[in-house]
């Protein structure tokens, strides 16, 4: 174990992420995050913290190191290119009148 | 009989309430704080239910019995004015003595392995008695039990979480918390001991043979200790009082603190 993890162990719980499924059916939306010894906990003071208003029911965590981003460096050139094409949109069809919910 | 037997199963639940809401702001770390917080609304919002519905069989009294209830001067003042008294006025009002929780449950905080332990106590016994409660044949009772019994499912499960991880912890939890569940030890045995009144609510059905939760109770403990690697206490000499009125000193400096507003200010709200 390095010299890093130990004191991460030693003195703070690890960062986890919060995931809530607001009702049956519906994707889970990150909440946000807590600190917490493992899964179990994290679990239950995501419970405490982002459930009391009845906001959902059912919890996924994950560990904060686990999640990987995109770069915010990067940003032009990943998402800029995205802005002119106009085509990608599926704006050109017409939706036949039985065609409910789109 | 059922008067005095409400008003105690609202007593514990509000001076648990109040210990655990004494944490608030003082957590070890923000989600347990909040996690503590949640608990003790939880516990007071069982104990208004059962202040209300105590406040009611009280208002049902015949008119003369009422002023013998309480000794409190400040409700036998609204019984001479012919008021119906609610759930705050026997929350705030009453004085000490005749407050009928457990000792258990007025012992102060210490540390939080103290309050694990006190909880894990009580949770586990709530977790039996509402379990049974739900048979009564008092409708309201039974209600507030099926309702509390979620709530208290909870608790247990969070109390013995933190019981097993600081019990199989390091060393130093492990210690704290053996020391902990061994100081409370002694006030565990009054929750079975079946008092007039409990033996008034089992006589009648809308209450519940505390004597018979005691295996149940003892498994529990035990299965959570040794995952936790605790020894169970073996103390067999048992502090009783709470449920007849004979507190420890805490409970005056819980009231003190609890009714001072209702008493200097009678009916202030905000």
């Amino acid at each position: 174990m390095t010299n890093d993890k130990m004191n991460i162990t030693k003195n703070e719980w690890p960062l986890w992420e919060v995931f809530i499924r607001s009702k049956a059916g519906l994707d889970h939306k990150h909440a946000g995050s807590l600190h917490a010894a493992d899964e179990q906990m994290a679990i239950e003071n995501a419970r405490d913290v982002y459930t009391r208003r009845m906001e959902g029911v059912s919890i996924w965590v994950v560990e904060s190191k686990y999640i990987h981003a995109s770069d915010p460096g990067e940003s032009a050139s990943l998402y800029d290119p995205a802005n002119d094409k106009i085509y990608r949109h599926p704006t050109f069809y017409e939706l036949p009148d039985e065609v409910k919910y789109m | 009989m059922k008067l005095a037997y409400t008003l105690r199963l609202a007593d514990d639940a509000l001076i648990i309430g109040h210990r655990l809401s004494e944490w608030c702001g003082h957590g070890p770390i923000l989600e347990q704080d909040i996690a503590l917080t949640n608990t003790s609304l939880d516990h007071l919002g069982r104990a208004r239910s059962l202040y209300q519905y105590a406040a009611d069989l009280f208002n049902a009294l015949p008119a003369a019995e009422k002023p013998s209830v309480f000794s409190s001067v400040a409700i036998q003042g609204l019984v001479a004015a012919g008021t119906a008294i609610d759930e705050d006025d026997v929350a705030y009002l009453r004085d000490g003595w005749d407050f009928r929780n457990l000792l258990l449950v007025e012992q102060p905080n210490n540390d939080w392995a103290y309050t694990v332990a006190r909880s894990f106590y009580f949770d586990t016994f709530n977790f039996y008695f509402f379990s049974a409660l739900q048979q009564s044949n008092d409708t309201a009772l039974a209600a507030i039990a099926a309702k509390s019994l979620k709530e208290i499912t909870y608790h247990l499960r969070w109390s013995s979480e933190w019981v097993i991880r600081l019990g199989d912890g390091t060393e130093e939890s492990h210690q704290r918390m053996q020391q902990a569940v061994s100081d409370l030890w002694m006030y565990t045995g009054e929750m079975f001991v079946m008092n007039a009144a409990d033996q008034d609510a089992v006589q009648h059905g809308y209450g519940v043979d505390v004597d018979a939760l005691k295996t149940l109770w003892m498994e529990r403990v035990k299965a959570v200790f040794d995952e936790a690697t605790l020894a169970m206490p073996a103390g067999t000499w048992m502090q009783s009082g709470g449920k007849d009125g004979k507190h420890t000193d805490n409970l005056g400096y819980i009231l003190a603190e609890m009714q001072f507003m209702q008493r200097t200010y009678p009916g202030m709200e905000w």
